[in-house]
């Protein structure tokens, strides 16, 4: 069985976000990047799958930066095989159409058996990538899984509706997957898969001129319309302010 | 401009949250046709137009025929822009449809300006604006596009033909949220533990604080996907939505999925290490520290009174 799996590094959403020059994107400097969330997931279930079924392969397809080798390095100490890593600078110019044809143009002739990816990633948040990779393949795509059960070539998942409920959802291989927070846990890469990981091939090849759909015209902060009260400075203070202002404003403390 | 807007039924009824897309369509000024798989006893109050197809036959959840049929509506009604819910229904079927379309997709718009749309990046920490040239499909974030007033009428039904379509995607059922172990909803007082609170040890530190408030424990989502707090205390679009007396956040972020769950409190009290959390938005008061000092010593202040 041959598995794929995509993913994608994005800054830590805890960071404070700088933009660039343009206005197009964020400033890249000071932040600290990682694995996409939703992605860690797709890794998780991919190697699980790997294990489960003893002959499959893993590979591992990133497009971004040369900094996204760090997270496709984490992939392959999570247990993948081998990466294909796009590498592209521009990458935040791209729209999702045009990364989803830029890969699907990469794995088109791997002829993947089950392809995961996350359901959407933390800084864009399109949601898109997957299924496009799905309809440009033209496997069946199941989105937001949040379990999932391979048995006798058949893989049984649920789907993550509003309000606690699920869809149960039965289906072949090939297929498309996007992955939910909560699907699995996923592992930490021990020291010594991190030093195996070190010798397996991370092929960079180049962006594919594809065409995009969406055009960016800037990004700024949002407006502020929330008008919270900030309390800052040392602990007692603030359990004293905040007791007062609940006592005032609330009718909770007596 | 005109717009096709594809309605959410579930279980053959007509989501009361579709009106969203008709107040869409007129902060946006323009004219709109519907689609639906649903039934012809629970339509819209509108006028216009509305597609719909058996969902006896198409199904609830089968999107190759979904896409089909919107693709066949297309045809007839060469709209400019599709628009969707931000739902799993949306947001499964959108990208479907600009495959098929060659359509560009904006996922999640919050907002519009001139022709530009704005979507949230980064958490809500960044807005971007994008231009799509005056076609596309458009997922719209659910309470960014409040109907203003009650619609009326009863829109024109055109029944669609439903063809088979070879599905390679079997769907068996559905299966119910399971009965709630707290039951959240009645609580007056409510103090939630997010992520920021580091390990699940820590999440001692905001149970006890709600212990001393005389309220319940709530929690954000990947405190629940960590297994350090059971899923009935989720508050969010996939958990609970709440609206306590006084609801404290401690260590959450505020992404949008768990402001749509607690955004109604009458008191938000947040407790975050950054002052720019996008929870500020819904917060009454924002106390910047770390919550595992505050909230320990919060609670030992009220405990002592
Ligand atoms: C379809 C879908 C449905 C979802 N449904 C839900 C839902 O129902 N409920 C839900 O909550 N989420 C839901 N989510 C997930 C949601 O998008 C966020 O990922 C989640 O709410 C983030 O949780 P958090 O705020 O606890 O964590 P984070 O976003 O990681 O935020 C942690 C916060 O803690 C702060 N912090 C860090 N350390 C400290 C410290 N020592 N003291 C104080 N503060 C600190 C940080 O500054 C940060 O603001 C859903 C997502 C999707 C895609």
């Amino acid at each position: 069985m041959k598995i794929l799996v995509c993913v994608k590094q994005v800054p830590d959403m805890e960071s404070k976000f700088k933009l660039d020059k343009n206005n197009k994107w964020f400033s890249e400097e000071d932040l600290a990047f990682r694995m996409n969330e939703y992605d860690e997931y797709a890794v998780e279930q991919a190697v699980q799958l790997k294990e489960q079924t003893g002959d499959a392969e893993v590979v591992v397809v990133s497009l971004g930066p040369e900094r996204a080798k760090e997270a496709v390095k984490k992939a392959l100490a999570m247990g993948c095989d081998r990466a294909v890593h796009i590498k592209d600078g521009d990458y935040y110019k791209k729209d999702s159409y045009s990364v989803a044809k830029n890969i699907y143009e990469y794995v088109k002739d791997e002829n993947f058996d089950i392809a995961f990816t996350g359901l959407q990633s933390q800084d864009r948040g399109s949601a898109q990538v997957g299924v496009l990779l799905a309809e440009f393949l033209d496997y069946p795509c199941i989105t937001t899984i949040i379990e999932f059960e391979y048995k006798d070539s058949e893989i049984q998942v649920k789907r993550e509706l509003e309000g606690g409920e699920k869809a149960v959802v039965k289906v072949k291989p090939p297929v498309v997957l996007t992955c939910q927070l909560g699907l699995n846990t996923p592992r930490y890469p021990t020291l010594p898969n991190i030093m195996k990981a070190k010798k397996k091939e991370i092929k960079a090849v180049e962006p594919l001129d594809t065409e995009n759909l969406l055009t960016f015209t800037d990004i700024d902060y949002p407006e502020k319309k929330g008008a919270a009260e900030i309390l800052e400075g040392d602990v007692n203070e603030l359990v004293e302010k905040t007791l007062d202002i609940l006592k005032q404003k609330t009718s909770v403390l007596k | 401009m005109k717009l096709l807007l594809v309605a959410e039924y579930k279980s053959k009824k007509f989501l009361e949250s579709n009106y969203e897309l008709i107040a869409f369509a007129d902060k946006l000024k323009a004219d709109y046709v519907m689609f639906g798989v649903g039934d012809e006893t629970d339509l819209p109050k509108c006028e216009g137009k509305i597609y719909l197809a058996d969902s006896e036959k198409a199904g609830e959840y089968n999107p190759s025929l979904h896409k089909k049929l919107i693709a066949e509506v297309m045809e007839k009604e060469k709209a400019d822009f599709i628009v969707l819910p931000h739902t799993s229904y949306g947001w499964d079927l959108a990208p479907r449809l600009s495959a098929e379309l060659a359509f560009p997709q904006v996922t999640e718009v919050v907002d519009v300006d001139d022709d530009n749309f704005i979507l949230p990046a980064c958490n809500g920490k960044l807005w971007r604006k994008v231009s799509t040239g005056g076609k596309g499909i458009i997922t719209i974030q659910g309470g960014a596009f409040n109907p203003e007033n009650d619609y009326e009428g009863t829109p024109e039904v055109i029944n669609l033909e439903v063809p088979s379509v070879e599905s390679k995607i079997q769907f068996e059922g559905y299966e119910k949220a399971e009965a709630v172990g707290v039951d959240l909803t009645k609580a007056e007082i409510i103090v939630s533990a997010g992520r920021g609170v580091g390990k699940k040890e820590n999440v001692e530190n905001v149970r006890k604080l709600a212990e001393a408030l005389g309220g319940e424990l709530g929690a954000s989502r990947p405190v629940v996907d960590s297994e350090w707090v059971e899923h009935s205390h989720q508050v969010g679009t996939t958990g609970q939505t709440v609206a306590p007396k006084l609801y404290v956040a401690c260590g959450i972020s505020g992404a949008i999925q768990h402001l749509a769950g607690m955004k109604k409190s009458d008191f938000i009290l947040a407790v975050n290490t950054d002052k720019d959390a996008p929870i500020a938005e819904v917060a009454d008061v924002l106390v910047v520290a770390d919550v595992n000092q505050f909230a320990p010593a919060l609670a030992e202040k009220i405990s002592s009174k």
